[in-house]
């Protein structure tokens, strides 16, 4: 078994399937970071990277670009967003219960929806995006090819990443954002609308999500099934507190993961005698294990999970 | 309007947020440009118009009332048990396990003991998530939902693997020992003895519930577990028990479906019965009577799905896309109370102080 992992070809292949696993989780950390930092469990990210997908693939579909397709991703995921700010900050229901609900029904549509829409007769492929190679970057022998030519949607991640990185720690935005999550009294008595900046954060959130789900549709196998995201919504929640509620710190924590799922599917391909089963198993068993305190524990900001009420 | 009328719209809300889903639901099939009402009466007719298909709603009611049960509990005592789809099949497992390779007994003593080999395998599939919220504070959602995936491939696993009989079409066991296996109590139909005991589990529920202090406790649990603690109570133990004794529950679902129905252990043998377990136990606000009487209402769906296919041409998915919209509504409704119009509530607040309803 070793030898084979060993092998220069296994190497790079696994590299380049552990890069294009780990897009659409960076997406999936990065949703409930930002939802989390602001003081809001967002359960629903699974659902909302469901519909994205759908959305991408029916926008991909219909207008023939990867792009419109991924834009109305990003509306259907701000909307979900909006729904679950609306359940979970003005109406004051239950965050867990508002994220449920979101998967549910995003599941229930999306299935319902793809076969009337999109039947089971569609053989075509759905249009794409042409990878970008980084000019200078991609001449490193075998690396660079592997690295610097991807789907932009993975540069968008990385993008995303640096800017949250940036508005969390160095604007006064972010300071708001993070005191939102923690103190959020603090921010109120300071004239600044909690509810504002977490509708604001869950909306983000949804849109990173419905990106992540764009990703997994046009991004990669250029059609759409019924659930398929598959539960990376959920592996996001365990990238956030893996990644202490940093964004950086996301995006490590997704290629760690990433880099299980990748494993596991390179081991497949070269029956290593372990029933499948139990490598489809890993990235969640690994995910288990490492929430479960095994890591090293982490602090979640304080005020995640309860609605803020200004009168009480 | 009269005080009591407000009450008692105000405690149905689950049933409005329903036909509002409904009502929705009929949208959509209209936009899918077909025929809603020719769908609502073949889905209606499907479940409840012969013999045929009552026993066939009936059987599809069992396992729902079971893993809901359990679900229920769950919510009752804060334990978000999302995991229920999980723990059915491991306690099909465990049912199988224990019809397959214990001879030798009559049925009499037979069937308690392969349906507490399933309770006791959902259990522990709950309890492991439990014991880490209750001890660590994991955040059991996750760790229920990644207990799930696990335990799905588990038993896709065990179906073609170790237990696979060899020769079969498809992963599956050999068939369970006879003296194991539910007596159909419907001659002709599918409807097992496990109906009768998920309807006896409902009552055993309602006043354990209602009548006893391991009841009050429970829900003393789910509303404040920090006044619980100081009361004395032991959160990580009875938590504990909790997680067990729900996920028991969803195992008793898997179980029964294994000894009245299946026989044998297929892999995906429930078609998400446990995932529906979790929009039941929420539209019955985790109420036992609530609960049967919305199991009865999925289980119908579930099987008047078929002919609503045949006979009006709708997709059996349109059943998922109608269950997303009542949780949706009934998400909604539970939080209306405090949103209710000013005419609405103005005799009712006098009497009683506002209270929170959505936690």
């Amino acid at each position: 078994m070793w030898s084979i992992v060993f092998n220069a070809s296994f190497i790079t292949d696994f590299m380049a399937a552990a890069i294009r696993m780990t897009t659409p989780l960076t997406f999936a950390g990065l949703s409930c970071t930002i939802s989390e930092r602001s003081g809001v469990f967002n359960i629903g990210a699974e659902g909302m990277m469901l519909s994205g997908a759908f959305v991408a693939a029916v926008g991909a579909l219909f207008t023939g670009s990867a792009w419109i397709g991924t834009g109305f991703a990003c509306i259907i995921g701000a909307l979900l967003g909006l729904l679950l700010a609306v359940l979970s900050i003005t109406l004051g229901a239950n965050q867990i219960i508002s994220g449920v609900m979101i998967n549910i029904l995003s599941l229930g549509l999306t299935s319902f929806l793809s076969r009337i829409i999109m039947g089971s007769a569609i053989t075509q492929k759905l249009p794409t995006f042409e990878t970008w190679g980084i000019p200078f970057l991609l001449k490193i022998p075998v690396f660079g090819e592997i690295f610097f030519r991807q789907s932009p949607l993975s540069y968008i991640s990385y993008a995303i990443a640096i800017i949250l990185t940036f508005i969390f720690f160095k604007t006064t935005w972010g300071l708001s954002i993070r005191a939102a999550g923690e103190n959020p009294r603090a921010v109120d008595t300071a004239g600044i609308n909690v509810c504002l900046v977490r509708y604001i954060c869950v909306m983000f959130s949804g849109i990173f999500a419905s990106l992540g789900g764009a990703f997994l549709s046009v991004g990669v196998v250029r059609y759409f099934t019924e659930n398929m995201s598959a539960g990376r919504g959920f592996i996001g929640l365990c990238i956030v507190i893996l990644g202490k509620w940093h964004p950086l710190g996301a995006v490590l924590a997704a290629l760690i993961f990433g880099a299980v799922d990748a494993l596991q599917l390179r081991l497949q391909a070269f029956q290593v005698g372990i029933p499948y089963q139990f490598l489809v198993m890993l990235p969640y068993i690994f995910g288990f294990i490492a929430i479960s305190g095994v890591v090293g524990r982490a602090q979640s900001p304080e005020a995640v999970g309860k609605p803020y009420l200004k009168e009480s | 309007m009269n005080l009591n009328w407000k009450r008692t719209a105000l405690s149905l809300s689950p049933i409005w947020a329903t036909l509002v889903a409904l009502a929705l639901g009929a949208g959509l099939i209209l936009l899918a440009g077909l025929n809603p009402i020719k769908a609502y009466y073949a889905l209606f007719m499907g479940a409840f118009s012969n013999i045929y298909g009552i026993s066939s709603t009936l059987t599809k009611t069992t396992p729902l009332i079971f893993a809901s049960l359990g679900v229920a509990l769950a919510f009752k005592g804060g334990y978000f048990n999302v995991g229920a789809e999980g723990q059915l099949y491991l306690g099909g497992l465990g049912a199988t396990l224990a019809g397959l390779y214990i001879h030798g007994l009559s049925p009499l003593l037979h069937i308690p003991v392969t349906l507490t080999a399933g309770f006791v395998a959902g259990g522990i599939w709950s309890l492991i998530p439990g014991y880490l919220k209750a001890r660590h504070e994991v955040n059991e959602i996750i760790t229920c939902i990644f207990m799930y995936f696990i335990g799905l491939l588990f038993i896709e696993y065990m179906a073609s693997g170790p237990l696979f009989e060899p020769g079969a079409p498809a992963a599956m066991s050999r068939e369970i020992a006879a003296s194991a296996q539910l007596p159909i109590i419907i001659p002709n139909t599918d409807v097992h003895l496990g109906f009768l005991m998920s309807l006896a589990l409902v009552f055993i529920m309602h006043l354990v519930l209602t009548k006893t202090t391991i009841g009050y406790q429970i829900t003393a649990m789910g509303l404040n577990p920090v006044a619980s603690r100081y009361a004395g109570v032991n959160i990580v133990k009875d938590m504990c028990v909790l997680s067990f004794v729900s996920g028991g529950l969803a195992g008793l679902a898997g179980a029964s479906e294994i000894m009245g129905l299946k026989h044998r252990l297929f892999d995906a043998f429930s078609p998400g019965y446990g995932l529906d377990a979790i929009v039941i136990a929420f539209l019955a606000k985790s109420n036992p009577i609530g609960v049967m009487v919305a199991s009865l209402f999925f289980g119908a769906l579930r099987s008047g799905a078929g002919m609503m296919q045949r006979a009006a041409g709708v997709p059996t998915t349109a059943v998922l896309a109608i269950q997303g919209l009542v949780i949706l509504f009934v998400a909604i409704s539970l939080v209306l109370p405090q949103w209710r119009p000013r005419w609405f509530r103005a005799d009712m607040d006098k009497e009683t102080p506002r209270k929170k309803e959505n936690e």
